[in-house]
């Protein structure tokens, strides 16, 4: 199997997979970071979101062969003590119901928030498309708003 | 509700080595009390609800599967509450599965309506015990002594004992059958809000779920499964399949394939590497075909009704007009978030499993039956999951992986493509309805409801049962070979959108006022039922006052189009009234208000959530999705073509209120979902003048 040097999290991986493996399947089995989830393996649902270079991707639809150089972070590296503003505003507001969706909503809500500190509910809803089955929507808007206010605050 | 410990339970502590303390009701088959030596000997007696150790760490052990409606949560919040400690030390774990622990099914919205008073009790009592470990210390009475956060405080003397300190006397003394439960005025933390016991884990990506298993020489699985209903196993080339990197093994079963690899895509390529014959055993059915025999039953009508007061027939003669609507429900997929998987390690004599099930003794009985082991040789315990909505009430997905284990001989955790959960569903059944209402000048006189689902038909009542004079319901089931199951709200999740939309055609019609006319009827329950009544219409009021004042109905608020609609389900009412607005002339769903009357609430929060969930549950599946099928094979087979509701879709607001009960709990999970696809097709129709009937609603737009 070919060798991919991949940055993750701030780390430099050597991962040792087929070329078509997708980014999803590194981070989850080979590296354990199981943080990021597999919802439909078609970038339907982003479950799977992490950034990469700062913007949200879906990590299903890319193979590893396709990664390079790129900058890749996962949930468990968006920040050091669980303590970036989406994580404190998502526990503050209690978001969660079943908890599956959230990791990838609060990765592309970061990368939203990082192109668009201030944004409207609008541009959330045009951002942020991921599915969250169990409905936590209406929280899901609240807390970014709140880790915007939080941002500003700082 | 049974306040009293029946007879056929008794608390017993038992000491740990090492002089921790646990409590933990035992089942008795026979009623009869065992003796003292039979109790420590039985394993149920290493699985209670409370741990103390003597440093002071405290554990609850939550009885019933987390699939997302926060019982992880309200369960041990219970407990804590009568055992008084402080709630942000506690440490929360899932519990096994085991005999001690009753019904741990996650279903029926039963978790915390069966369990409120004995887990009361089982807090309670513990706390007697530790209080009376403490009297006993210091010589006083019991009474002298008061609890705050984990701490035994004798005010005059000055004297404070921690939990910890007085565990190991503690489970030398008796345990109260008893126990005396707090006044609901002196709660602490029951009613409050209260944040998930996992919301940290969650955001910071802890492995939490079965898809995050990781264990020592473990394969990962992923089967090859019929692709039609009515299509069976043929022939098997596993050649390719065994050429991809990372595949270990091919295992048959009777009538599905597994590919074990050493990672998840190797076992998925190599499953779909895999040549196989299927072969048509049964017919493949259609949708198509469904539709149309539903049709003619309709037409043709029921030979009798499942519930019939007055002469409907008549009440149609002589009405000065009759109201006649058809209305569709379609088939669904739960499409809980995280794919379906279980882990499985299956020896000669005894399994070891691991997974996503909503009912843990169904999959521990099944696999004893199917590989003949002893049950108690079964281990089942469940991770949090990525929702449940009714799929994991069937034991499949356990089931199979310890299938693939045993012959596999191998550990084994077999993954669910998002295809593979679609394709084999047991699906919310398509139904079809067909209501006629008698009405006169300004009143309704009749209502007839039939109903024409696949399996046992489509039936079941509302409310006017037992208002109308003139009322009947019958249903007519269709055999099929597709598999049906509980999807949310299971009955009432279909038959409340037709139920109340149509009551809403009939308000239209006698130019009545929707809140109005239901205060009326339900008024007319509480002088004059007609034979029994099956809810308290006192409840259905109090929801129907609620939100209506919440909401201000009544008042002019232009370019804001609205839809009412109410519904009891589970033990409890949920009345809701939907606002739609259009933006830039599309239809947009700008606020929900929802009333619901369950009872005490334990997390504040935690029942907003499902409320408000429940309510996007509603109106996503009222709106998006479908399953066709077409020669047995389901057509949506992923998110693409199974449409979902996103968040541009969602309410920009749910705003939900409960009305203030000391009753004991009921059910919360589902109530709030029933009503909500008609509150949104009633909505539609006061925005657009268009009255839908046959959902997913979008594509009639």
């Amino acid at each position: 199997m070919p060798a991919y040097t991949l940055s993750i999290n701030g780390d430099t991986r050597v991962v040792d997979v087929d070329a078509d493996t997708p980014l999803l399947w590194v981070l989850r089995d080979t590296l354990n970071l199981v943080g990021t989830k597999f919802g439909c393996g078609i970038a339907q649902c982003g479950a799977c979101t992490v950034l990469m270079n700062g913007f949200a991707i879906r990590s299903c639809s890319i193979p590893v062969s396709a990664v390079g150089v790129s900058n890749i972070v996962t949930i468990e590296g968006l920040s050091q003590n669980g303590d970036h503003p989406l994580q404190v505003a998502w526990q503050e507001l209690d978001v969660s119901q079943c908890g599956y969706c959230q990791a990838g909503q609060i990765m592309a809500a970061a990368s939203l928030l990082s192109q668009i500190p201030n944004p409207t509910d609008d541009q959330i809803d045009s951002s942020i498309s991921n599915i969250c089955r169990c409905g936590t929507h209406v929280r899901i808007r609240k807390a970014i708003h709140l880790a915007a206010e939080k941002s500003r605050s700082k | 509700m049974d306040t009293k410990i029946s007879r056929r339970f008794f608390l017993k502590a038992t000491s740990l080595a090492g002089g921790g303390m646990l409590l933990g009701f035992s089942f008795l088959a026979n009623g009869n009390e065992a003796n003292e030596e039979e109790a420590t000997d039985l394993d149920f007696s290493l699985n209670p609800y409370i741990k103390i150790d003597p440093d002071g760490t405290i554990k609850l052990l939550a009885p019933n599967p987390e699939i997302g409606q926060g019982v992880k949560t309200s369960l041990p919040l219970i407990v804590a509450e009568e055992l008084g400690v402080d709630w942000k030390t506690i440490k929360v774990e899932l519990a096994p599965l085991n005999d001690v622990y009753g019904r741990q099914t996650a279903g029926g919205s039963g978790s915390v309506r069966g369990r409120f008073t004995p887990l009361r009790k089982v807090g309670a009592a513990a706390r007697e015990m530790l209080v009376a470990a403490a009297a006993q210390t210091w010589n006083v009475s019991p009474s002298e002594c008061t609890v705050e956060d984990g701490v035994v405080i004798h005010p005059a003397g000055r004297k404070k004992l921690t939990y910890g300190e007085l565990v190991t006397k503690a489970v030398t003394l008796p345990v109260p059958e008893d126990p005396v439960l707090k006044d609901v005025k002196d709660f602490k933390y029951i009613g409050t809000n209260v944040k998930d016991v996992d919301a940290e884990a969650i955001v910071t990506g802890k492995p939490l779920f079965g898809i995050d298993t990781r264990k020592e020489g473990m394969l990962y699985a992923v089967v090859a499964r019929p692709p039609a209903y009515g299509k069976t196993l043929g022939a098997v080339d596993e050649a390719r399949a065994l050429q991809v990197n990372g595949v270990k093994q091919v295992v048959k079963l009777k009538n599905s394939v597994a590919v074990l690899a050493t990672l998840t895509w190797a076992a998925k390529k190599g499953r779909d590497a895999l040549k196989i014959e299927w072969i048509t055993s049964e017919k493949l059915e259609s949708t198509a075909e469904h539709e149309a025999a539903f049709k003619e039953m309709l037409e043709k009508g029921a030979s009798s009704p499942s519930r019939e007061d007055g002469n409907v027939e008549a009440s149609k003669s002589e009405a000065s007009k009759v109201l006649d609507s058809w209305y569709e429900v379609q088939t669904l997929s739960h499409a809980q978030m995280e794919p379906l998987n279980f882990y499985a390690d299956v020896r000669e004599d005894k399994a070891e499993l691991f997974g996503p099930t909503q009912v843990p003794g169904s999959v521990r009985d099944s696999v004893a039956k199917e590989l003949g082991i002893p049950k108690e040789n079964i281990s089942v315990s469940t991770p949090r999951q990525g929702g449940g909505f009714g799929r994991k009430l069937m034991n499949d997905n356990g089931v199979e992986a310890a299938l693939i284990s045993a012959a596999a001989k191998c550990p084994v955790q077999v993954q669910w493509m998002r295809e593979d959960d679609m394709q084999n569903d047991f699906y919310r059944p398509m139904a079809m309805y067909r209501y006629q209402a008698a009405l006169s000048e300004d009143t309704l006189l009749a209502w007839h409801q039939s109903g024409v689902g696949i399996g046992r038909g489509a039936g079941g009542d509302s409310y006017l049962a037992g208002i109308l004079p003139n009322y009947r319901v019958d249903s007519q089931g269709y055999k099929s070979n597709t598999p049906t199951g509980w999807w949310r709200a299971p009955g009432a999740n279909s038959l409340a959108f037709p139920a109340e939309s149509f009551l809403d055609e009939v308000c239209q019609e006698l130019k009545k006022d929707p809140v109005q006319f239901r205060l009326e009827l339900f008024e007319k329950a509480k002088t004059s039922p007609v034979r029994d009544l099956r809810y308290d219409p006192d409840k259905y009021i109090s929801v129907v006052k609620l939100v209506a004042e919440m909401a201000e109905w009544g008042k002019n608020k232009p370019g804001i189009y609205r839809g009412f609609a109410t519904w009891y389900s589970f033990g409890s009412y949920a009345a809701q009234v939907l606002d739609i607005q259009l933006i830039n002339g599309k239809p947009r769903i700008t606020k929900v208000y929802c009333a619901v009357n369950c009872g005490l609430v334990i997390n504040q929060s935690g029942a907003e959530n499902q409320v408000q969930g429940a309510i996007i549950d509603g109106i996503c599946h009222a709106l998006f999705p479908k399953v066709t099928f077409v020669d047995g094979a389901v057509q949506e087979t992923n998110f693409h073509t199974y449409n979902f509701l996103r968040m541009k879709d969602a309410p920009m607001d749910i705003e939900v209120k409960f009305v203030p009960s000391n009753e004991a709990p009921t059910g919360l999970g589902e109530p709030a979902l029933p009503p909500v696809a008609a509150a949104l097709g009633n909505a539609l129709f006061a925005a657009t003048g268009k009255r839908i009937r046959k959902m997913p609603l979008m594509e009639q737009l």
